[in-house]
C-alpha cells in the first residue's frame, strides 16, 4: 500500500499547487475578461476555455511541444535558467494547471460580473481607490463563486491523467500520481492496489464535491458567518 | 455660486442614443433636478459626482472647478468631496450597518472591524435610531432602516454636499412622508447642501428650493416655484 500513499501524496502535492496557480491567474483573467471590452474578448475567452473540451492528450501534446527540450519556452528556460519541466514533478503541475485552469475562470469572471456595479460606485465615492475597491467589496462578493469554481478545478487537477502522463511520465514517487498509479497497477495486474487507489481517488473527489456544492453561488457572502436564519 | 453644471453626452446605444445637453446653475441649499424616468436625471448626478465623465462640459461646485473637459480637469469622485445616496442604497451586502457607516473612515484595503466604534458612527447611529440593528446585515433591514443607513454612511464621510437618487421610490406613501420630514430635519441642521432627484412632485413641494426641470436629457425650465 506504500505506492499508494506516496502517489496520494505526490497527487494533493500536485493539486495543491495547480490550484494555487490557477487562484492567483483565474482571478486575474476573470476579473479583467469580466471588467475590461477589448477587441478579441471573445476568442481570448474561447482559447482559455479550450482545456476543458480538448482531449487532456491534446493538450499534453502541445505543453510536449512548447515546454519539451526543442520548444520555444522549454529551450529558454533550459538554456537560461537551467530548468526542465519534462518529467519532473513540476512539469505534472503544469498540466494539471492548464487543464484544470477554465473551470477557475470561467467561474471567478461569472463571479465578478454579478457584483452590482453600484456596490463599487458607492465604494468609489465614499474615498477609495481602485485597488481597495477590488479588496473590500468586489472580491469579498465574488468570493464564493470564486472558490466554489477552485475547489472543482482541485478535484478536476487531482485525477488530472493524460496530459500529466504525457508532459511528466511515470516516475513512482516523483510524476506517478494517484490517477496514473491506478493505470499502473491495472496493467501490472495488482488488483489490491488498484482497488485501494480507486477507493482513496473517489473518497477524496467526493469530498471536493461537496465542499464545491455548499459554496455554490447564489448564496450571499457573509452568510455562512451568520448560519442558517 | 453653489453649482455651475454644464454637461453634454450622447447616452445609450444603436435605436435608444440620446443627447444629454443640460446647463444650469444654482444657489440653492436644497435642489431638486425633477423629470420623468429615462429623462437623464441619474446620468446628471453621476457626472456632478464624478462617477461619470461626460463627453463635454464644465462642472463647478462652491467656486471650485471639479470638470472641465476643456482644460482636462477630471477630478475622479474621491477628489469631490460629494456624499451619493443611490438609488437602490447601494449597501454593501457582506457588511453590518455598523460596518456600512464606518466605510469611509479606514482607508486602506481592508474594511472596518464588526466590533469597531467610531465615534461618528456611534452618533449616526444615535441619530437615526439604528443603535438596535447595528449588528445586522443589510438585508435583514426594512426599508426605511436602509434608507437611514445609506444616509448614514455618507455623512460619516462628512462630505461638503449630499446627492441622492431618488431616495423616496422604494418607500410607501407614509413612510415617504415621514422620511422627507426627516431629511428635510437633517438638511436644516447640518445645513448641509442637497440635490435630490425625483419624478414626483409631491417631493418637489416638499423639499425645493429650487427646481430644475429635465426631460428627454435637456432643461426645460429652471424655477423657483415656492418662495
Amino acid at each position: 500500500m506504500d505506492t499508494a500513499w506516496v502517489a496520494l501524496a505526490l497527487t494533493l502535492k500536485v493539486a495543491g499547487w495547480a490550484t494555487a496557480l490557477n487562484l492567483v491567474l483565474g482571478i486575474a483573467v476573470g476579473f479583467a475578461l469580466s471588467r475590461w471590452r477589448f477587441k478579441g474578448r471573445d476568442v481570448l475567452d474561447a482559447v482559455l476555455t479550450l482545456p476543458m473540451v480538448l482531449p487532456p492528450t491534446v493538450l499534453g501534446y502541445y505543453l510536449l511541444v512548447m515546454l519539451g527540450r526543442h520548444g520555444t519556452i522549454g529551450h529558454w528556460l533550459k538554456e537560461q535558467l537551467g530548468i526542465q519541466l519534462i518529467f519532473t514533478w513540476q512539469g505534472a503541475v503544469i498540466a494539471a494547471s492548464v487543464v484544470a485552469f477554465p473551470l477557475v475562470f470561467k467561474a471567478a469572471r461569472a463571479a465578478f460580473e454579478n457584483v452590482e456595479p453600484s456596490l463599487e460606485q458607492a465604494a468609489r465615492v465614499l474615498g477609495l481607490g481602485e485597488a481597495a475597491v477590488f479588496f473590500r467589496v468586489t472580491l469579498p462578493l465574488a468570493w464564493r463563486g470564486i472558490l466554489a469554481g477552485t475547489l472543482l478545478a482541485f478535484a478536476r487537477a487531482t485525477g488530472e491523467f493524460g496530459a500529466t502522463l504525457m508532459v511528466a511520465g511515470s516516475i513512482a514517487g516523483e510524476t506517478q500520481t494517484l490517477s496514473i498509479a491506478v493505470y499502473e497497477a491495472v496493467q501490472a495486474g495488482q488488483d489490491a492496489t488498484a482497488n485501494f487507489l480507486v477507493l482513496v481517488t473517489s473518497i477524496s473527489c467526493l469530498a471536493v464535491l461537496l465542499g464545491a456544492g455548499y459554496l455554490a453561488p447564489g448564496r450571499v457572502a457573509g452568510q455562512a458567518d451568520r448560519g442558517q436564519r | 455660486m453653489r453649482w455651475q453644471v454644464q454637461l453634454q453626452s450622447q447616452l445609450g446605444r444603436g435605436a435608444s442614443v440620446f443627447e444629454l445637453d443640460i446647463a444650469f446653475t444654482s444657489n440653492a441649499s436644497r435642489l431638486v433636478l425633477f423629470g420623468p424616468s429615462g429623462a437623464g436625471k441619474t446620468q446628471t448626478l453621476m457626472m456632478m459626482s464624478g462617477l461619470n465623465a461626460p463627453q463635454q462640459g464644465r462642472v463647478v461646485f462652491d467656486d471650485r472647478v471639479v470638470f472641465d473637459s476643456r482644460q482636462g480637469v477630471n477630478l475622479v469622485a474621491r477628489q469631490r468631496g460629494l456624499g451619493y445616496v443611490f438609488q437602490d442604497y447601494a449597501l454593501f451586502p457582506h457588511l453590518t450597518v455598523r460596518q456600512n457607516m464606518g466605510f469611509a473612515l479606514q482607508q486602506g484595503w481592508r474594511n472596518p472591524d464588526r466590533v469597531h466604534n467610531d465615534s461618528s458612527v456611534a452618533h449616526w447611529l444615535a441619530v437615526f435610531q439604528l443603535q438596535a440593528v447595528g449588528d445586522l446585515y443589510p438585508e435583514q433591514l426594512s426599508g426605511g432602516q436602509r434608507q437611514r443607513t445609506a444616509l448614514a454612511r455618507a455623512l460619516v464621510a462628512q462630505p461638503r454636499a449630499l446627492l441622492l437618487d431618488e431616495p423616496f421610490a422604494a418607500m410607501d406613501r407614509p413612510l415617504r412622508q415621514r422620511l422627507r420630514e426627516e431629511l428635510l430635519q437633517l438638511q436644516e441642521e447640518l445645513s448641509l447642501p442637497m440635490v435630490l432627484i425625483t419624478h414626483d412632485d409631491e417631493d418637489v413641494q416638499a423639499f425645493a428650493q429650487e427646481v430644475i426641470q429635465i426631460e428627454h436629457g435637456k432643461v426645460i425650465s429652471d424655477a423657483t416655484p415656492y418662495g
